[in-house]
């Protein structure tokens, strides 16, 4: 707002131009000053903690390290058989909820989109946002329940003739238990940018379409997907980016020793030999080796759609 | 959430409707059948629970409770609200998500504020620095390192203060700030209001809606949150209450996997029912408020998507 301040036309020199943004707009400055604070010690503080990666950490010295070491810890990991099997690991579990978690809440869209009366589509979408507001924690206790020896999982297996499964002891059930629940808890939530989207859809393009003799799925196909698409590439970009970042918290919850073959990831890896075996440069190594590739794999995504189907994020 | 209505009303569905084909009636059939189906699968889990809430630990070790309880009662609710821990840990979780979200609502306000005033120099780079962490984070071995050496570990302010600014709420609000009328500030400016007066007498009862929907998006993180607990806190008197139900599901697997490799069932439920009663009390809260924030935390997504 600068209706109290008149303005001066001559160009002044930018400490000068500062004193009188100060002068000002000091509260606003004062207002900034916590946010600020809060930014720099939370957030870019554990930025450049992660230097450790290349200093000797001692615990009770300082958080950025004692000594240079250089490579050491990333040479380590780069030469632990184990630290590649939870990458292979994660590369999985991330793919295939990236093939599943990424085009349902696409297809419940288009659904949700053919639905004629308000009420039921409302009633679905309240229903299906809900688990979205679920902690982690609630999800895997319903996971649990629903997958012990007396739950309705197994229940269907003897309903079925089967012996029961001890679902969660099994090492070839994880990546099915954790991709379902995922897709159990985001299908609805995922489905919001999708029909903000639609209803952006020019009408005119359908009637265009249906004068041409398009039935409903041509419609579907030629108009209504072409016209979510930049929200669809946008959605898919960021899925890429965080695709390492599998559901850290929730394998946490979900795992035991007996499937660690299937479910140790990368982050639980790390959790374990830092914070847990105290080998805090090593894990600070991994953590920061998992972030670049999230941060090449976007870069990457976004150049490609961009080359591809014009769409980027910046 | 106002706009989705809007493709069922459209001349396309209209003008349909005079010419529906065979086949777009079965398909309509087919996409209700699966929706509803869909409807199922979402709210099967909250009515397991709920049955085995009310079911005695006998039924549900013997693979009895699906839909409806079994031997209705209440021994499971008494025996946990006679609980002294589950009632420690739910009382933290409502002491940090009170605490943590008046925080953060100061945090987000005051900078969201400041971000919304597009004359001020240096705005740009007060916006890069806070959108710049959305996309790199220290990842949790420096959190870490940095809660221990801030001397936080052990204390509520390990749970409390790393989340307490989140920057996708902070775009939201500062978008909601940008959209609104200007003239009423700039009046009060010229009637000799600062910004200090000007922020708290004008905007912010101007702001109530989104003021609501950040309360409230703020809350259910903290409601849900177990992990900064986990990783700071070994003190049980200070846990909150997910952490207690992770406790609790973790001691007993630990018992099922043993008691499967030794011989029965009889020891994997061993708590089934007192799980589900607490997450249900977990659940209550937030189930209570859903149906009337729900359409709060769309808009405040597409207003993040817009706008951010």
């Amino acid at each position: 707002m600068t209706v109290a301040e008149p303005r001066t036309a001559a160009p002044r020199r930018r400490s000068g131009a500062w004193r009188r943004a100060l002068r000002r707009d000091w509260p606003l400055y004062v207002m900034a000053a916590l946010p600020l604070l809060f930014l720099l010690i939370f957030r870019y503080l554990p930025m450049a903690g992660n230097v450790i990666a290349f200093r000797r950490f001692r615990p009770g010295g300082s958080i950025f390290g004692d000594e240079w070491v250089g490579m050491r810890y990333v040479g380590m990991f780069i030469q632990d058989p184990a630290f590649w099997k939870v990458f292979a690991n994660t590369a999985i579990i991330g793919g295939t909820t990236l093939l599943v978690c990424f085009p349902l809440p696409i297809i419940l869209a288009l659904m949700l989109n053919e639905v004629r009366r308000r009420h039921f589509k409302k009633i679905v979408q309240s229903i299906s946002y809900l688990p979205h507001f679920l902690s982690v924690v609630i999800v895997v206790g319903m996971v649990y329940q629903l997958l012990s020896l007396q739950g309705t999982a197994n229940q269907i297996v003897e309903a079925l003739g089967g012996d029961p499964i001890t679902f969660l002891q099994r090492p070839e059930w994880f990546r099915v238990i954790y991709v379902v629940s995922e897709a159990w808890q985001t299908v609805g939530w995922g489905t919001i940018l999708y029909l903000a989207a639609l209803t952006a859809v020019d009408d005119a393009l359908y009637e265009a379409a249906r004068i041409d003799g398009a039935n409903r799925w041509q419609q579907t196909w030629h108009v209504t997907l072409p016209g979510i698409r930049p929200t669809m590439v946008t959605l898919l970009i960021l899925n890429i980016g965080s695709f390492l970042n599998v559901g850290f918290e929730k394998v946490l919850l979900l795992y035991n020793p007996m499937t660690y073959s299937t479910a140790d990831v990368i982050s639980t890896y790390l959790y374990r030999v830092g914070l847990v075996s105290n080998n805090l440069s090593y894990a600070a190594a991994i953590g920061l080796f998992q972030a670049v590739i999230g941060f090449v794999m976007v870069m990457a995504a976004n150049f490609i759609s961009r080359r591809l189907v014009g769409t980027s994020l910046w | 959430m106002a706009p989705e209505a809007a493709p069922t009303t459209s001349p396309r569905s209209t003008t349909t409707r005079i010419r529906d084909s065979r086949s777009y009636r079965i398909f309509t059939v087919v996409n209700t059948t699966a929706l509803l189906l869909l409807c199922a699968v979402m709210l099967y889990p909250f009515v397991m629970l709920l049955a085995q809430s009310f079911s005695s630990a006998g039924a549900i070790s013997a693979g009895k409770v699906n839909l409806l309880p079994v031997d209705p009662n209440l021994d499971t609710y008494r025996a946990v609200a006679n609980n002294d821990t589950f009632w420690r840990s739910y009382g933290n979780t409502v002491l940090y998500t009170l605490i943590g979200t008046s925080i953060a609502m100061v945090l987000t306000t005051t900078y969201a504020y400041v971000l919304s005033k597009k004359h001020l120099r240096g705005r740009g780079l007060l916006i890069g620095i806070a959108v710049f962490t959305m996309f790199f984070n220290g990842g949790i071995v420096p959190n870490y390192v940095l809660i221990s050496s801030l001397g936080m570990k052990n204390t509520m302010w390990a749970v409390i203060l790393p989340p307490a600014l989140s920057v996708f709420n902070l775009l939201v609000m500062k978008a909601f700030f940008e959209n609104l009328p200007t003239e009423l500030e700039e009046a009060a400016h010229i009637d000799g209001l600062g910004w200090f007066g000007i922020f708290f007498r004008i905007v912010l009862p101007l702001s109530k809606a989104v003021i609501a929907t950040m309360v409230l998006f703020y809350s259910v993180q903290y409601w849900n949150d177990w992990f900064a607990a986990f990783l700071y806190l070994d003190r049980t008197d200070l846990f909150p209450v997910t952490l207690y139900l992770r406790n609790l599901i973790a001691g007993a697997s630990t018992a099922a996997s043993e008691g499967a490799a030794a011989s029965g069932s009889a020891v994997a439920d061993i708590n089934a029912n007192i799980q589900s009663v607490t997450m249900i009390l977990i659940l209550v809260p937030i189930l209570c408020v859903y149906p009337f924030v729900q359409r709060y935390f769309v808009s405040g997504v597409m207003l993040g998507s817009v706008k951010g």
